[in-house]
C-alpha cells in the first residue's frame, strides 16, 4: 500500500505568498477526514492568525474511474455508475444519462415517460436541497435544521422506493422512457407531499433567515462577482445568487420543461447568505414544476416502442417469440449507437450536468465524460475565501453547495 | 444550424479555416493546435461566448497522428448558442498551450486532462496530477491503460480468490 | 418510577467484570465522523429524526479518531484515500472495530477498477460488512447491533493476545 506523501513547503511553493516560506504565515491542512468538507475533501491554508491568505484544493480522494468504466459496459448497464457519481442528484444523473443516450440514437420518449420524469427530478432537487440546508445549518451551528431537514427527506425517499424500490440509487429512468409505470398510490403520496411541505419551508424560514446569529456569519461572506462565477464556470444556484439569470431548464428546455410555469430565483448580492436564499425559494419553485406536472400527467405508455433500443414489456414476452428475442439480444448484447458525438446538459441541483457521449458504431460508449457542476463550482474556493476567517471558510463551502463524488467522479 | 450561429461559423472559416461537422443540431468546429487559444479569445470577447462548460478529450489509439482530440464545449448565455472546439493533437510528446489566461476553469480542467490523458499544456500555472495521487504511473484514460479489473470472489472460486487476497493485518 | 421498583434494592450485583466492561463498552461506543461516498448520506440519514441512531448509544459521532472507538467505513475506497485511512484507523486507540458499511467498500461494488480498492479489507481488519448499495438506515443499525453482539462475546483473554 502506498504511503501518505510527506507535504513540504517546496512543492507549494508556486502556490503560497512568500510570507509562508520565512514562517510568517502558517500553513494548517484540513481535512481530507473533517466534518465540515462534506466529504473528503483537503484544504491546505495559508493563514495569517486567523485570516486565510491561501486556499489551495487538493481533490481526487474520491476518485472512482466512472469514466473509464463506463465506457467498459453496454449503454444500458453503464446507467448504475451515473447514480453513485452525485449521490445527492440520482435521479437527475440517470436522467442526463438518458437523455444523452436518447439524442445519440435518435430515440422518442413518451409523454407520459417526460412528465414522471420531471416529477421525480424535482422531488430529487428538493431532497438534495434538503440535505444541503441540513447540513448547512449543522456547520453554523443551527443543529436541529438537520433533524428537520432530514425529517422531509425520507418523504421523499419513500416516494422514490415506491417507484422503484430503492431509496437512493434508483436507476428508475431508462434509455427509452422508464423501468416500468409508477403504482397506484404514487400520486398520493406525491400529493400528501405536495401538501405538507410549503409549511415546512416557512418552518425553516422561521428558525433561518431572520436569525440574528445566522445574518452575522453570512452577510457579505464569500462575495463572488458575476464576472469572477462565469470565468471559473460556475453555474446553478451560485451562478444565480451573483446576479446572473441561467437555468437550464428555461433556456434549453428538455424533458418538456417549456410547459410548466416556474420562476427561477435570482439575488444579485453574491454572498453566501444570497446563496442560501436563492436555493430556499428553489424549494417553492420546485413544487410548483412537481404540482403542475402531477396535475397534467397524462395516460399512455411510459416506454417507447422502439424495440431496437427498449426491451419489450415483461408480459409481452411469455407469449411472443420476436420480444423474447428482442429482450434477449438487448440484454447480452446490447443496442448499436452511431460513430458521432453528442454533448448534453441538464440543471442539476449545483448546475450545469453536461453529459459528452462518444459512441463507435458498438454497443459500448466509446468515451464519456462528465462535465459536473461542483468541479467547477469548488475551483472558485480559493478566489473567494481570501482574507475572511477560518470559521467563514465554513460556510462558504457549505454554501457551495460541494458533493465530492460530483468533483472527483 | 442555428441561426444565431451563423456569423460565428463564417468567423472561425474566415480566420483559421476551420472545417465543421454537424451531428443532431451540434456544431463542431475543428482548429489547429496553434490557433486554439487565438480562437477561444476570438470567440469570448466578439462572440460573447462567457461560458467555457466543459473541457476534456478522447484518444483515438492505436491512430497516432492524430492520437487525441482535444474538446472545448462553449457556451453562450447571452445568445443561448453552444459550440464545440476540437483541437486534433498526435501521440509521443502530446503538447497544447493552456487556455488558463482566456478563462479561469481551464486551470483545474486542463490539470484534469493532463492527469487523465498525459496532454501536457504549455505555460500551465500548476502543473500538477489533480484526480490521481502523485507518483502514479500511466495515464488512466488512455485507451492502452488496462481497467484494472479484479476478478470478483463467487461460490466455486472463493477459495482460490481468498488466498491470493492481500487481508489486512492488525 | 424504575427499575428499582420492579428489582427492589439492589446494594449490590453480582457479575463478571468481562460482562460488565463489554456492556459498558456497548452502550456507549463513539463512532468516528467520517463519511466517504453516497453511504455517508445514509449514516447520516440513520442519525437523524427518522431512524434514531442515539437510541443504542451511538448519538456521539467524534470528528477526531483518537476519541472514536468504531469506524464506519461508509463508501468507496480510492487508491488516494486508502493510505489516510489506515493513518486514521492506526490513530484510533485500542479496542477498535470496523464496520464496511455498503458494498464499496465491503468488496468494491459496482467499481471494479483502477481507482478503487476492492474491499476496504485490504487496508484495514473488518468486523462487520453490511451489504446494500447503499445500505438502508436500518441495515445499518442492524450492522452496528451485530457488533454489540461481538464485542460482548469478547474474552479478555484473547484480546491481551491480541
Amino acid at each position: 500500500m502506498a504511503q501518505i506523501e510527506e507535504v513540504s513547503i517546496e512543492q507549494y511553493k508556486h502556490l503560497v505568498s512568500e510570507r509562508a516560506l520565512t514562517g510568517e504565515t502558517m500553513l494548517l491542512n484540513m481535512g481530507p477526514q473533517h466534518p465540515s468538507t462534506h466529504g473528503v475533501l483537503r484544504l491546505l491554508l495559508e493563514l495569517d492568525g486567523e485570516v486565510i491568505v491561501n486556499a489551495i484544493p487538493d481533490i481526487g480522494f474520491l476518485h472512482t474511474g466512472v469514466e473509464k468504466n463506463m465506457e467498459a459496459k453496454t449503454y444500458q448497464k453503464a446507467e448504475v455508475m451515473c447514480d453513485r457519481l452525485d449521490y445527492m442528484n440520482t435521479v437527475g444523473n440517470n436522467l442526463s444519462y438518458c437523455l444523452a443516450v436518447e439524442k445519440l440514437v435518435d430515440l422518442d420518449v413518451p409523454e407520459r415517460a417526460q412528465a414522471i420524469r420531471v416529477v421525480l427530478t424535482e422531488l430529487q432537487r428538493i431532497a438534495s436541497h434538503l440535505v444541503w440546508v441540513g447540513t448547512f445549518g449543522l456547520d453554523l451551528a443551527a443543529m436541529s435544521m438537520f433533524l428537520y431537514a432530514f425529517r422531509e427527506r425520507e418523504l421523499i425517499l419513500d416516494i422514490l422506493e415506491l417507484c422503484s424500490g430503492q431509496r437512493m440509487m434508483t436507476t428508475y429512468i431508462r434509455p427509452g422512457g422508464l423501468w416500468r409505470d409508477v403504482p397506484v398510490e404514487f400520486e398520493a403520496a406525491v400529493r400528501n407531499f405536495i401538501k405538507i411541505f410549503p409549511k415546512r419551508v416557512d418552518e425553516y424560514e422561521n428558525l433561518l433567515t431572520k436569525n440574528p446569529i445566522f445574518l452575522d456569519r453570512l452577510l457579505g461572506i464569500g462575495k463572488l462577482t458575476k464576472e469572477t462565477a462565469l470565468s471559473h464556470g460556475v453555474t446553478g444556484p451560485s451562478l444565480r445568487a451573483s446576479g446572473v439569470n441561467w437555468d437550464l431548464r428555461k433556456a434549453r428546455p428538455y424533458s418538456g420543461y417549456e410547459q410548466y410555469d416556474f420562476n427561477v430565483p435570482v439575488r444579485t448580492e453574491g454572498d453566501t447568505y444570497a446563496r442560501y436564499l436563492v436555493r430556499i425559494q428553489e424549494f417553492r419553485e420546485s413544487l410548483k414544476i412537481v404540482e403542475q406536472a402531477l396535475n397534467k400527467l397524462p395516460m399512455g405508455p411510459v416506454r417507447s416502442d422502439n424495440r431496437k433500443f427498449v426491451p419489450p414489456p415483461r408480459s409481452e414476452i411469455g407469449v411472443s417469440m420476436e420480444s423474447l428475442i428482442h429482450h434477449f439480444k438487448l440484454w447480452t448484447e446490447g443496442f448499436p449507437a452511431p460513430k458521432a458525438s453528442i454533448y448534453s446538459a441538464v440543471e442539476s441541483p449545483r448546475g450545469e450536468l453536461g453529459v459528452y457521449l462518444e459512441g463507435d458504431g458498438g454497443p459500448k460508449p466509446y468515451r464519456v465524460h462528465w462535465r459536473t457542476p461542483s468541479f467547477d463550482n469548488l475551483s472558485v474556493i480559493p478566489k473567494i475565501v481570501k482574507g475572511h476567517l477560518v470559521a467563514d471558510l465554513v460556510g462558504i463551502l457549505a454554501s457551495i453547495d460541494i458533493v465530492l463524488g460530483d468533483i472527483d467522479r | 444550424m442555428d441561426k444565431k450561429l451563423e456569423p460565428v461559423v463564417k468567423a472561425l472559416q474566415d480566420k483559421f479555416g476551420a472545417a465543421f461537422e454537424e451531428f443532431r443540431g451540434e456544431v463542431h468546429a475543428f482548429i489547429t493546435v496553434e490557433q486554439i487559444i487565438e480562437a477561444l479569445t476570438l470567440l469570448r470577447d466578439e462572440h460573447e461566448f462567457e461560458l467555457l462548460s466543459a473541457l476534456t478529450a478522447v484518444d483515438y489509439w492505436p491512430q497516432e497522428s492524430p492520437r487525441f482530440h482535444v474538446i472545448y464545449q462553449l457556451s453562450s448565455l447571452a445568445k443561448n448558442v453552444t459550440l464545440q472546439l476540437r483541437v486534433p493533437v498526435n501521440g509521443g510528446q502530446p503538447k497544447v498551450p493552456t487556455a488558463t489566461r482566456v478563462y479561469d476553469v481551464a486551470n483545474w480542467r486542463e490539470r484534469e486532462v493532463f492527469d487523465m490523458f498525459g496532454i501536457e499544456f504549455e505555460g500551465h500555472p500548476d502543473p500538477r496530477r489533480i484526480l490521481m495521487p502523485e507518483g502514479t504511473e500511466g495515464y488512466p484514460l488512455r485507451k492502452d491503460f488496462p481497467l484494472g479489473y479484479e476478478e470478483p470472489q463467487f461460490t466455486f472460486n472463493f477459495e482460490e480468490i481468498d488466498l491470493r487476497k492481500p487481508y489486512a493485518k492488525e | 418510577m424504575g427499575v428499582e421498583q420492579k428489582l427492589g434494592n439492589m446494594g449490590v450485583v453480582t457479575t463478571s467484570l468481562e460482562t460488565a466492561v463489554n456492556w459498558a463498552r456497548t452502550n456507549a461506543m463513539w463512532p468516528m465522523l467520517f463519511g466517504l461516498a453516497c453511504c455517508a448520506i445514509e449514516m447520516m440519514a440513520a442519525q437523524a429524526s427518522d431512524y434514531d441512531m442515539s437510541r443504542f448509544g451511538m448519538e456521539l459521532m467524534r470528528a477526531s479518531p483518537r476519541q472514536s472507538d468504531l469506524m464506519i467505513v461508509a463508501g468507496r475506497v480510492s487508491k488516494k484515500m486508502g493510505p489516510v485511512l489506515r493513518r486514521l484507523y492506526d490513530q484510533m486507540p485500542e479496542p477498535k472495530w470496523v464496520i464496511a458499511m455498503g458494498d464499496c467498500a465491503s468488496c468494491g461494488g459496482v467499481f471494479n477498477n483502477y481507482a478503487i480498492y476492492q474491499g476496504v479489507d485490504e487496508l484495514v481488519p473488518v468486523d462487520v460488512y453490511v451489504a446494500g448499495c447503499p445500505p438502508r438506515p436500518e441495515a445499518l443499525i442492524h450492522g452496528v447491533l451485530t457488533v454489540y453482539e461481538k464485542v460482548k462475546a469478547e474474552k479478555f483473554k484473547d484480546l491481551a493476545k491480541g
